[in-house]
């Protein structure tokens, strides 16, 4: 019998992952990868950050170099778009007309930007922050004395802002509700970020519908919002979002929810299809349901459950979901997802720009968010997975150690 | 190039050349070197690239800074000569390096 042969369709950090990890396991059958961009798989994160402040080169981005899939006979397809997948055949057609058999075919086409469908927003440099090349353009138009204008004050727009003032470039956020990060953070955080970048010459427009760009020889000149104001920039930043691109699971009748339904192996409806990264409606066994997540961690988690299950090997163990972001000297770490919590415990002092929240249900610990605070971070996420009780008194209290409040 | 030797757990060495100027962490990582996930891609923010640093190797690596103690401080299987390799970068005098894996990064 010949060697089972492995189709990934989606080239970033899920995609590119996969392959790497199918090849510590020791699959040693073919294995083709398919991406739309023409660059090797790479990281995003550092897109809104390093990236943009030109401290990280292509290189560093990438997740493996050049030679990696060569020697590891991991076939790329970069460029290459998959139109169609025909479950009967068990194939992938590329838009070429060419198809692609698969014995196991791995979804990881990720998400999307959300763009806005307002008058004006096929001007030039109305951008969205998603891939290298959107990178590039962003940072082509930044510099000292321009104005970006950056909607949606979520993590994308608030870490793109930072980037813009370390550029010497003006930053305006305009945010549909009254807080910044309002659908991913408690009060105390939005309040605590929204304070800082203030602080540091980024403007805010909170309550701000935004009405349409406009523009003069097909180039964004201002953001016309609700009120009437025009808000004059060089660039505008869209940053409200992303859809999943579940297009080609749906259309071959793979279930959908929002994203490719998948299990703790990672596997949609059809045993021989895995999904994996932003696309992938995945259980969260800590919390009871399932959902989507836009993170490196589950990129990187899910890339191995779909690996070992290809492999034959036992899965990963389980993890906290996480998720990080770098804003000024600011250092965010996240760990768990605030589903059911009833109460709120702030350790440390928003003022001293170190501090965390922790979002319990009952003494249980369901999420941490800290701000430049690493032990807050780690012993939550331990206490987060281990599902341990914990003193609500010695949580508020920094004179206790993280390490005694988790003992 | 500076030599580097990443032992994995159960004793398999992979023996790679790594250019100065990248991390040891981005050294494993690019060679595909299973035991070094770094999760955050050197952000400092997650203590998934964590290895122990050959006694004599100690000096050359440097000390931890204070975000990479608190990392330390709860990672698991933790040693006096444990480092998030993420935070050592490579340079000519690193040649020869010799770092170890704990059992698990997570």
């Amino acid at each position: 019998m010949s060697k089972p042969r492995v189709v990934i369709v989606g080239a970033g950090h899920a995609g590119g992952s996969a392959a790497a990890f199918l090849r510590q396991y020791g699959f040693d059958g073919p294995i083709y990868l398919v991406g739309e961009e023409p660059l090797l798989p790479y990281q995003r994160p550092p897109l809104s950050k390093a990236w943009l402040k030109g401290e990280a080169d292509a290189d560093s981005l990438a997740l493996k170099p050049d030679s990696w899939y060569a020697e590891a006979e991991v076939a790329l397809r970069l460029g290459g778009v998959v139109t169609e997948i025909n479950r009967g055949a068990k194939t992938v057609t590329l838009a070429s007309g060419e198809a692609v058999p698969y014995d196991f075919l791995i979804l990881a086409t990720g998400a999307r930007a959300r763009m806005l469908p307002i008058e004006g927003a096929d001007l030039a440099n109305v951008l969205a922050l998603r891939t290298a090349a959107d990178a590039e353009h962003l940072k082509r138009v930044l510099g000292p004395g321009k104005r970006l204008a950056i909607i949606g004050g979520g993590y994308v727009g608030l870490e793109a802002a930072a980037s813009a003032r370390a550029l010497g470039a003006e930053a305006v956020v305009i945010e549909r509700e009254r807080r910044v990060l309002a659908r991913v953070a408690c009060t105390e955080l939005s309040d605590f970020f929204q304070r800082y970048h203030g602080e540091r010459g980024v403007g805010f427009e909170l309550n701000a519908g935004v009405e349409a760009f406009v523009g003069e020889d097909g180039r964004v000149t201002g953001v016309k919002l609700a009120d009437g104001r025009t808000l004059a920039c060089d660039a505008v930043l869209v940053g409200v979002g992303a859809h999943p691109n579940d297009e080609l699971a749906k259309d071959c009748g793979l279930d959908c929810a929002g994203g490719v339904v998948v299990d703790l192996e990672a596997r949609t409806s059809d045993p021989h299809i895995f999904a994996i990264g932003d696309v992938a409606h995945r259980p969260l066994p800590l919390y009871g349901r399932q959902f989507r997540l836009e993170s490196v961690p589950n990129a990187l988690e899910q890339a191995k459950q779909a690996a070992s299950a290809i492999a034959g090997r036992a899965g990963p163990t389980p993890e906290v979901p996480w998720f990080w972001s770098d804003q000024f000297d600011l250092k965010l770490q996240i760990a768990g997802l605030p589903f059911d919590a009833d109460r709120i415990v702030v350790r440390g002092d928003p003022d001293t720009a170190s501090f965390a929240v922790f979002h319990l249900k009952g003494d249980l610990v369901q999420a941490v968010e800290a701000v430049n605070a690493p032990p807050e971070f780690m012993a939550g996420k331990m206490l987060i997975s281990r599902r341990t009780p914990v003193s609500l008194e010695k949580l508020a209290d920094t004179a206790i150690s993280m390490k005694e409040v988790a003992a | 190039m500076a030599k580097i030797t990443y032992i994995e757990h159960d004793g398999t060495e992979h023996v790679v050349d790594v250019k100065p100027g990248l991390t040891v962490m981005e050294g494993a990582v690019k060679n595909n070197i299973p035991g070094i996930d770094a999760d955050c891609g050197g952000a400092c923010a997650c203590a998934t690239c964590h290895v122990y640093v050959k006694e004599e190797w100690r000096d050359k690596t440097g000390t931890a800074s204070a975000m990479e103690e608190s990392m330390l401080d709860f990672a698991e299987n933790v040693e006096p000569n444990s480092r998030l390799s993420c935070q050592i970068k490579v340079t000519d005098a690193l040649d020869g390096l010799v770092v170890s894996m704990p059992e698990s990064q997570h």
